[in-house]
């Protein structure tokens, strides 16, 4: 096993993450393992969104008055920087609430399109590859977050597509040994994780657009769990559609980005509509602006944009690289932790290859819920539940799992904190083996 | 606050051995919860027996405050009159809601006074509540109980 990566200086890391150096449950130090919910934030990124609104908050793309024009360069650049993160450019990044917004943008842009052709819209261009009947199919996989699978439900049943998913085996892995029956000519959208927040796999994401994109389908990718944590090169994806939350790689909540190719982005209607989409208004009409803010309505959330934007400064100067040596140095040293104490079991990738640091256990004789109280009682912060992936935990027949979601600011000796915690609890529960 | 204000003796027996955790043969009315943050899941009947009294059957998955909990409320509330479950099922609500302050009826209340601990846990009141919910949805539902008895106490 390699030592975490020297680039990434943990110690020193940490001193930027105020909250990171306070004690919990009578004085206990905070060990946070539950990145894959939500990242802490560094000053950095704290300072930067109090400094907006110190000095230029104002509304953006209104008014004729010098803070309403900071606003909008603050708003603007903050987007340009977020774009370049992923390779993209700026007009290709449409700042959503998060990322289920994002991805119920996507779900809603067939349901409009297949009820404006219904009706019958003039004047109004519609995409047929939006527009869905029964006999058509939404692929996802057995893995996905139930934020790209409820949206796909809801479409179908308004729609009376059907909906279809990969299968994941043993291991984790999808199993793609299908994928050319699964994506077939009937298949209008593709949808799948790159990188899983229960399981932690990275999935061949490249592979399955390209096979969508042979069918005609659209293909979408959700990169909640793959943005914050590994270099990501859109162009390299491949999708259409790639949607990512700020909140998971330290900045604010209230913000996440839809990044869009001009071309499907341009054929998409609107999803939420009123104010600053607009074009031109009629009171018996109305047109809508360009891309990205034709999908931008009412006051979007600048100070977030600002935060994010600082948030990822702070990535980008660390190195994406460096994160990524970094974590897969600790999903290894993770899963060699779990994996040597009796009756503790992975549900995921048993090794660290093509795999996220984000690790989900069951304890034999133990629910993962009193297996986090104890955890808890140490002062280490873990995830238990079903993970916003009910599906998935019944795929390997557990109700739940217990997960373990390092970051940029965690190294062994946190794991070895979670690793004697889940020992404690077997001792307590008197299930030790 | 320790782990053991949480999970008392009682509850740590009842979870390893829970009592009567078998479904009825007749019942007159069930009720399936989940907890949807966590995926525990309970399902509890209700029966009357020959000369009126109560019956309980339950089954379900989840950690051990929940499934002790239905173990605790099975035992209490089994051989009462119908309606006599209510009187305990607010007395253990109340408990739950008081945050750990006040003096829970142990007359009333019998082994359950040892979920008192839980409520100062607010991420596991819902693990404790989940059979007492359960348990008046099934009564409802077969007509044990009315509904405005559910209206009245939220």
């Amino acid at each position: 096993m390699g030592a975490p990566s020297m680039s990434i200086d943990v110690a020193r890391i940490k001193k930027d993450f105020p909250i990171l150096g306070r004690t919990v449950r009578g004085g206990r130090e905070l060990v946070y393992l539950d990145s894959g919910a939500t990242s802490q934030k560094p000053y950095q990124v704290l300072d930067a969104e109090r400094s907006f609104y110190e000095t230029s908050n104002a509304s953006v793309h209104r008014g004729a008055h010098a803070l309403a024009e900071e606003a909008t360069i603050h708003y603007e650049d903050a987007r340009e920087l977020i774009a370049a993160f992923i390779g993209a450019a700026p007009s290709n990044i449409v700042f959503t609430k998060n990322a289920t917004e994002a991805l119920n943008l996507c779900a809603y842009a067939f349901s409009n399109a297949t009820a404006l052709a219904r009706q019958g819209a003039p004047g109004r261009a519609i995409d047929p590859r939006f527009v869905l009947s029964p006999g058509d199919s939404i692929v996802i996989s057995e893995m996905e977050h139930h934020a790209n699978l409820v949206p796909w439900q809801e479409l179908c049943a308004k729609t009376g597509a059907s909906l279809r998913w990969f299968s994941v085996d043993d291991d984790g892995r999808l199993d793609l040994s299908n994928i050319d029956a699964l994506i077939d000519e009937t298949t209008k959208v593709v949808s799948v994780v790159h990188q899983s927040n229960i399981l932690g796999t990275i999935n061949p994401v490249r592979e399955i657009m390209a096979r969508a994109h042979a069918v005609g389908a659209v293909g979408i990718v959700d990169g909640c769990q793959s943005v914050p944590h590994m270099p990501v090169d859109i162009a390299d994806i491949g999708a259409d559609l790639f949607m990512w939350s700020g909140h998971k790689m330290l900045g604010p909540t209230g913000i996440g980005c839809l990044y869009g190719t001009t071309e499907i982005l341009d054929a998409m209607p609107p999803f939420l509509t009123g104010g600053s989409m607009i074009e031109m208004v009629h009171l018996e009409a109305s047109t809508f602006a360009p891309v990205p803010q034709k999908f931008e309505a009412g006051t979007p959330m600048v100070a977030q944009a600002v935060g994010l934007a600082a948030a990822v400064r702070y990535l980008t100067d660390l190195g994406m690289p460096n994160v990524a040596e970094h974590e897969l140095a600790l999903a290894d040293y993770t899963i060699k932790a779990l994996t040597s104490i009796p009756g503790v079991r992975i549900i995921g990738p048993g090794s660290a290859v093509d795999r996220g640091s984000a690790i989900s256990f069951v304890v034999d004789g133990l629910h993962p819920h009193d297996v986090g109280q104890v955890l808890d009682n140490e002062g280490v912060a873990v995830r238990v539940g079903h993970h916003c992936a009910w599906p998935t935990c019944r795929r390997f027949g557990v109700p739940a799992t217990t997960r373990i979601s390092p970051y940029i600011y965690n190294d062994e000796s946190d794991i070895d904190k979670a690793a004697a915690g889940i020992v404690a609890a077997q001792e307590f529960f008197g299930v030790a083996k | 606050m320790n782990l053991e204000s949480l999970y008392q003796e009682i509850i740590l027996d009842h979870y390893k051995h829970p009592r009567g955790r078998e479904l009825l043969a007749a019942p007159l009315g069930a009720a399936h919860h989940v907890n949807p943050t966590c995926g525990d899941e309970l399902t509890v009947q209700v029966a009357v027996d020959s000369d009126g009294r109560l019956m309980i059957g339950y089954e379900g998955q989840g950690c051990s405050i929940s499934q002790a909990s239905a173990s605790v409320m099975s035992e209490l509330v089994t051989g009462l009159a119908p309606g006599q479950s209510e009187v305990i099922r607010q007395a253990f609500l109340d408990m739950m809601r008081a945050k750990g302050t006040g003096e829970p009826d142990e007359d009333v209340l019998g082994d359950a006074v040892a979920f008192a601990g839980v409520a100062k846990f607010p991420a596991r009141v819902k693990c404790a509540l989940l059979a007492w919910m359960a348990l008046q949805d099934a009564e409802i539902q077969s007509g044990l109980l009315t509904q405005q008895s559910k209206d009245g106490d939220s």
